[in-house]
C-alpha cells in the first residue's frame, strides 16, 4: 500500500514522458531490494556453516562444508555424470507429468461436463485419492519391474490428482452468469465449453499444473530410491552407502534448483495466460 | 416481433415470486417493467428470455412458445458481465457473427456511440463500473437484437451518460423497430422512453397498473404531461408524500 502511494505520488509530480520510465526503474529497484534482503539470511547461515566445519566443529564426515559441496557438484560435472543424472530424473519427471495431466484433463474433463461421467468415476476416483500413492510402489515394481516403466507411472499417479481435482473444481466453479452471456448469444455445448468454461477455468487448472509438477518432483525422488542406476535420487542412495554426505547435499541442492526452475517456467506461462486477471499486484 | 405473456407465473422453492403476468406487446413496442425491489421484475425477464424455464404460463415469440433462447434475443443484464479473459473489443464482438474485420468495424461503431473508442484494448478489470456497464450495452446492441430484454441497463451510471445512452438506445430503436422490455427503478427513464409502463407491485409480483404514454418523441424530459404521469405512478407506488419525489 505504502509502495503504491509513493509511486502515485511520484506519478504525479513527473511529467507523462518521465513518469512510466522512473515507475520501472522504482519496481527494478524495489525487486533488487527484495532480492537482497531475502539473501541476507542465506548467506549469513552459509558463511557460518563454512566457519563452523573448517574450525572442525561440525565433523566432516557428517556435515561438510558448503565449499566441499559445491567442489563435489563441479567435479561430477566435469567429469561428465552430472548430465546424465539430471538428465534421466528431469526425463522421469518429465514424462510422468506429461501422462500424468493427459489423463487428469480428459477425466476431469469428463467428470466436470457430464453428470453421468461424474456418477461413474468421481467415487472411485475419490476412493483412489485416499490411498497414500507411495503405496502403489511394490505393485508396479511387481508389475512393470524395476525400469522406467514403474518409475513414470509412479510420478504420474502423483501428478495425476492435483490436476485432475483442480480440472473438476474449475469447471465446476465457472460462474453462472457468464453461461448465461454465452446461452444468449445461441452459442451450442461446444461452442459455450471452448468459449467461456475453458478459458474461465483455466486459472484452476494452472494452479493444477504447478501443485503437480511439485508432486511429480516428490515422487521422482520416491521412485529413484526404490531402485536406479542414474539419476538424482540414485545419487542420494550412494551418498548413503558410501557415507558421503557431501554427494547427499549436492544432490539435494540440485533437486531444489531444477524443482524451482521448472516451476518458475510454468509461473511464467501462468503470468503470460492470466494476464487479464484481477489481482492484487505483487 | 410480437411478444405475449400469458399468465406467467414464477415459484422458487415453494415461494411465488410473481404471480399470472400477462403482457402483450405490439412489434416496435417499448414497454416499461416498473416496481419496487424484490417484486419479480428481473424474474419476468429472465422468462421472456428463455434463460429460465421454470415457470408457469406461456411466452410466445413471433408465435414459437418453446421454452428457450431466441437468437433473436438481446439480453442487457442488470451487472456488465464481460468475459474478464477478453478485451473490450471482443467482448462487444463476442455474439456477432461474420467476419472478423465486419465484426470489428461493427464493435467500433457502438463503442464509439457509448463514448468508449480508444478503449478496445482494455481489459474488463481495467474500466470502470460505468465503463463496464457501456461496454456490455454495445455488446447488447451490436448484435441488433429483435426483442431487446434491458433489466436496470442505466442505473450504474452518471445522469448524464445515462440520458446520452437512452437517446442511443431510441437510435437503434429507431433503426430496427426492436420490441424493448426495459426493466427500471426510475420512472423518469421510463417515462421518457416507453410506450407503456406496467406497474408490478407486491410479494408475489401483480401487474398493479398498466399506463399507455402517448406523447410523440422525442420527448421533452420534465415535461408537465410528464409530471402529471409521474405523480400517477407515484400515487399506485404509495409513495406520493415524500415531496422530493415529485419535480
Ligand atoms: N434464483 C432464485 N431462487 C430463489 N428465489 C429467487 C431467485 N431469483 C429471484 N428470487 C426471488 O424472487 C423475487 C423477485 O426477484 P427479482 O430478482 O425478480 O426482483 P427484482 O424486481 O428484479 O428486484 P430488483 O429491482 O432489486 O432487481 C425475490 O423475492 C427473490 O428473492
Ligand atoms: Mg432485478
Amino acid at each position: 500500500m505504502a509502495k503504491n502511494q509513493s509511486e502515485l505520488a511520484s506519478v504525479l509530480v513527473t511529467s507523462r514522458g518521465v513518469k512510466q520510465k522512473s515507475v520501472r526503474v522504482k519496481k527494478q529497484y524495489k525487486g533488487l531490494q527484495s532480492i537482497m534482503l531475502g539473501s541476507i539470511l542465506p548467506i549469513v547461515l552459509i558463511t557460518v556453516w563454512e566457519l563452523l566445519s573448517r574450525i572442525g566443529f561440525f565433523p566432516s564426515y557428517q556435515l561438510p562444508a558448503p565449499t566441499v559441496i559445491f567442489q563435489t557438484i563441479v567435479g561430477m560435472a566435469q567429469d561428465g555424470t552430472l548430465w546424465g543424472h539430471i538428465g534421466i530424473t528431469t526425463y522421469r519427471v518429465f514424462a510422468g507429468f506429461v501422462l500424468g495431466t493427459i489423463a487428469a484433463v480428459i477425466l476431469g474433463s469428463l467428470v466436470g461436463f457430464y453428470k453421468k461421467a461424474e456418477q461413474l468415476f468421481d467415487p472411485m476416483i475419490q476412493a483412489f485419492r485416499s490411498i497414500p500413492s507411495l503405496a502403489w510402489v511394490p505393485l508396479f515394481i511387481l508389475w512393470m519391474g524395476i525400469g522406467e516403466p514403474s518409475k513414470v507411472t509412479m510420478i504420474a499417479v502423483g501428478v495425476f490428482f492435483p490436476i485432475y481435482l483442480n480440472i473438476v473444481s474449475g469447471i465446476l466453479g465457472v460462474d453462472r452468469k457468464l453461461i448465461e452471456v454465452g446461452k444468449m448469444y445461441g452459442l451450442s455445448t461446444f461452442q459455450l465449453v471452448r468459449r467461456i468454461i475453458l478459458p474461465a477455468s483455466l486459472p484452476s487448472f494452472l494452479v493444477g499444473l504447478r501443485s503437480g509438477l511439485g508432486l511429480g518432483w516428490m515422487f521422482v525422488v520416491a521412485a529413484e530410491l526404490m531402485g536406479a542406476s542414474q539419476g538424482l535420487g540414485f545419487l542420494l542412495v550412494v551418498g548413503q552407502n558410501m557415507s558421503q554426505p557431501e554427494t547427499i547435499i549436492a544432490s539435494i541442492i540440485l533437486f531444489a534448483i531444477i524443482g524451482k526452475l521448472s516451476d518458475w517456467v510454468l509461473k511464467k506461462v501462468e503470468t503470460r495466460s492470466l494476464h487479464w486477471q484481477d489481482r492484487l499486484v505483487k | 416481433m410480437s411478444l405475449e405473456l400469458k399468465n406467467v407465473s414464477r415459484t422458487f422453492n415453494g415461494i411465488t415470486a410473481v404471480k399470472n403476468i400477462s403482457i402483450t406487446a405490439e412489434p416496435g413496442e417499448i414497454i416499461g417493467l416498473l416496481g419496487t425491489s424484490g417484486c419479480g421484475k428481473s424474474t419476468v425477464l429472465r422468462a421472456i428470455s428463455g434463460l429460465d424455464n421454470d415457470y408457469d404460463g406461456e411466452i410466445s415469440i413471433n408465435g414459437n412458445t418453446k421454452k428457450e433462447v431466441h437468437d433473436t434475443t438481446g439480453f442487457i443484464f442488470q451487472e456488465p458481465r464481460l468475459l474478464p479473459w477478453l478485451p473490450v473489443l471482443d467482448n462487444v464482438t463476442f455474439g456477432l457473427k461474420g467476419s472478423r474485420a465486419e465484426k470489428v468495424q461493427r464493435a467500433k461503431e457502438y463503442l464509439e456511440s457509448v463514448g468508449l473508442s480508444g478503449k478496445e484494448q482494455l481489459y474488463p478489470r481495467q474500466l470502470s463500473g460505468g465503463m463496464a456497464q457501456r461496454v456490455a450495452i454495445a455488446r447488447a446492441l451490436v448484435t441488433s437484437p429483435e426483442i431487446l430484454l434491458l433489466d436496470e441497463p442505466f442505473s450504474a451510471l452518471d445522469a448524464f451518460t445515462k440520458m446520452q445512452l437512452q437517446d442511443l438506445l431510441l437510435d437503434v430503436w429507431n433503426t430496427y423497430q426492436s420490441t424493448v422490455v426495459l426493466v427500471t427503478h426510475d420512472i423518469d427513464e421510463a417515462l421518457y422512453l416507453c410506450d407503456r409502463i406496467i406497474v408490478l407491485r407486491g410479494q408475489p409480483g401483480v401487474i398493479d397498473t398498466e399506463l399507455v404514454i402517448k406523447e410523440e418523441r422525442p420527448r421533452a424530459r420534465g415535461s408537465q404531461e410528464m409530471a402529471e404521469y409521474k405523480r400517477k405512478i407515484l400515487d399506485r407506488l404509495d409513495l406520493n408524500n415524500a415531496h422530493s419525489y415529485t419535480s
